[in-house]
């Protein structure tokens, strides 16, 4: 198989509230042998709120974004769900409607840059199943995560709306029945736990103003993969994970229950079966310790 | 030229019963059956009344996708039962299906709920056309295409509630408008006859309004008639910015504060953000910031992380903002 090459974007929380996050993705890629070329100029995407201030702007930005992938004519991968969601929403509007895409180019050509719609956008999910493969991620396993049961969240931008995301990957996921990562659960070796919650919101977007809202979706969430018999959860976004790994505490009081998991990026997960050190993974960037290692 | 042949296969359906007059809690009825290829939702729901008990009870009435009456839960999915092909319930969720009301905890009879709920929210927003009507109009009062597809289809909402059941935050806050209330409000609120003043401040309201909306798009994935309801509390969001009702308050700071990260750093400021959305409100983080920060998660101001070719992102900012607050 010819070397996979991706462009990265990293988002911001890689870059500041979860560092794990970015030295995971790093180790996994390492291990995979695939190579990831940082978008250094990129923007933050906005993560669906400034667009609810300035949609134009927002388009603006975040097809500037994939333009720096266009230009190195690679398929931009994201590690963030939120991420993920704008940056395939503006390519999804701009290809589908030239006008739109004229008035933005207009703008970035200010700037000396044009969105041409050359560059697909998949989460690194999405790449290691489809792109890489889910048989030879299995094949390469050397800490199989056997005696683990291990519930899968999948955060909402992953998933909804399908249809939007049905145009990046091959792999169509099922929003009610959703599949990938309780697929790569088991290729490494661990044991999928089946909950309700696994494909609900964490309520991250509105943690500051709605924060009992927010409370409650985490608290509902950590509960149900625990009454279900998992030791840990595992998720593909940062904001989820910011949500189940640091807010235990007021989740816990908004559902009157005291909730706690460990809960690892998925890179993590991948890196631990591959065998990758926890100094590697940044497992001690991890308010809620993962205790397991 | 293929020909659709019609397959059978047999489904297990687990289905939610319920008599609010007469029992004391809900149970589940199995029934087995073979279903064909040709089949809707409703389809099933018809022959469980007629072969099988007939006091088994559902709404319906068009049977066209029209009257909005017949949305129950598939296997906790919402979905429009005279819609809705069998066969795509079974290629999503197997040959075991479970038939439950929009919502169990509001269920009168088997399938039918109490939706008191989902119509005063409705009527709290709204839902009409505010103008002054010359009663005698000497002609036709017409509006051009171009402003009718301002609408953005948001008139085709059957209130069927399936998005409003399928919404997170209505379960948790019983304030909450809903999806379905917002698409209503925003199908007059870009309607260029209206001139109504106080419903897009009122749709804007902390805890009731679209502020509270989690963005998880299970209103948008559910929508038998494709209303996209987040697409609409989106353009209610900018709608009030433009208009210039929106408050000062922490969810518009939490919006505007990614403009002024980016526009300094290129990316998100997290902490920067949370402190211009809080203002002195941010005490209350504390304690989890100062978890965070034993654990190395908190970045110092003074370490922000920058964008590459940062004057490029200020100069579009500068020419491409459409809106001031
Ligand atoms: S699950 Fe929560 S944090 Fe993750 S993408 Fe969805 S809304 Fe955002
Ligand atoms: S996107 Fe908002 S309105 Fe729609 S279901 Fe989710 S929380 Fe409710
Ligand atoms: S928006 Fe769609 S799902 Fe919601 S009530 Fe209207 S038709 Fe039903
Ligand atoms: S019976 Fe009228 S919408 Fe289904």
């Amino acid at each position: 198989m010819k070397k996979l090459k991706y462009a990265l974007f990293t988002g911001c929380t890689a870059k500041q509230s979860t560092p794990e996050q970015m030295m995971s993705t790093l180790a996994v890629a390492r291990k995979l042998d695939i190579e990831l070329i940082e978008l250094t100029e990129a923007s933050c995407c906005g993560a669906s709120h400034l667009q609810d201030y300035d949609d134009f702007l927002s388009l603006v930005l975040n097809a500037r974004n994939i333009a720096y992938a266009e230009k190195h004519g690679l398929t931009m991968v994201t590690i963030c769900n939120t991420c993920q969601l704008n940056t395939a929403m503006t390519k999804h509007r701009l290809d589908k409607n030239a006008e739109l895409k004229a008035k933005v180019n207009e703008k970035l050509a200010e700037v000396g840059l044009e969105y041409k719609g050359t560059s697909n956008v998949i989460h690194f999910l999405y790449a290691i199943i489809d792109d890489f493969g889910l048989d030879k991620i299995k094949e390469m396993v050397v800490r199989p995560l056997s005696q683990f049961n291990i519930a899968p969240f999948y955060g909402c931008h992953n998933i909804r709306p399908s249809e939007l995301h049905d145009e990046s990957h091959k792999n169509k996921e099922n929003p009610y029945n959703p599949t990938s990562l309780d697929d790569l659960i088991i290729a490494c070796g661990g044991k999928n736990v089946d909950y309700e919650e696994k494909n609900k919101c964490c309520g991250f977007h509105v943690e500051l103003q709605a924060p009992h809202t927010a409370a409650v979706l985490t608290g509902n969430a950590i509960a149900g993969a625990t009454d279900n018999n998992a030791d840990m959860m595992v998720t593909p976004c940062p904001l989820c994970h910011l949500k189940l790994d640091t807010q235990t505490k007021h989740a816990s009081e908004a559902i009157g229950r005291d909730v706690s998991l460990p809960v690892l990026h998925m890179q993590q997960m991948v890196g631990l079966a591959l065998g990758c050190t926890p100094a590697e993974l940044g497992l001690k960037h991890h308010v809620t310790e993962v205790n397991f290692i | 030229m293929s020909t659709n042949t019609i397959t059978t296969q047999k489904v297990n359906f687990k289905v939610f019963r319920f008599n609010a007059d007469e029992d004391y809690l809900p149970y589940y009825e199995n029934y087995t059956m073979d279903i064909t290829s040709e089949e809707v939702v409703l389809d099933v729901l018809n022959r469980i009344k007629w072969d099988h008990d007939g006091s088994f009870s559902y709404r319906r009435s068009c049977r066209h996708g029209i009257c909005g009456a017949c949305a129950i839960k598939v296997n906790g999915r919402s979905t429009l039962a005279c819609k809705e092909s069998m066969t795509t319930m079974i290629e999503y969720f197997g040959n075991d299906i479970t038939l439950e009301p929009l919502s169990t905890k509001r269920a009168i009879k088997d399938m039918i709920i109490d939706k008191a709920d989902f119509w005063e929210k409705h009527a709290a927003v709204t839902p009409y056309l505010v103008a002054d009507i010359d009663e005698c109009p000497s002609c036709e009062n017409l509006v051009s295409p171009h402003d009718a597809e301002e609408l953005n289809e948001a008139d085709l909402c059957i209130q069927c509630g399936a998005c409003h059941y399928a919404c997170p935050v209505v379960e948790i806050n019983s304030d909450f408008f809903g999806p379905a209330a917002f698409a209503a409000a925003y199908r007059f609120e870009s309607d260029i006859r209206d001139n109504d003043t106080g419903r897009l401040t009122n749709v804007n309201e902390e805890k009731q309004g679209v502020w509270d909306c989690v963005k998880c798009f299970e209103c948008a994935e559910v929508c038998p008639k494709d209303i996209n309801p987040i697409e609409k509390i989106t353009k209610l969001h900018q709608m009030a910015f433009k208009k210039g009702v929106a408050k000062n308050n922490v969810a518009t700071r939490h919006a505007v504060g990614f403009l002024h990260s980016i526009k300094k750093h290129g990316l998100l400021d997290e902490g920067g953000l949370v402190l211009y959305s809080e203002g002195p409100s941010i005490v209350k983080h504390i304690p989890v910031a100062l978890q965070m920060f034993k654990k190395g998660k908190i970045v110092m101001p003074w370490n922000m992380p920058k964008s590459d070719n940062l004057d490029e992102i200020q100069k579009l900012i500068k020419s491409s903002s459409t809106v001031k607050f």
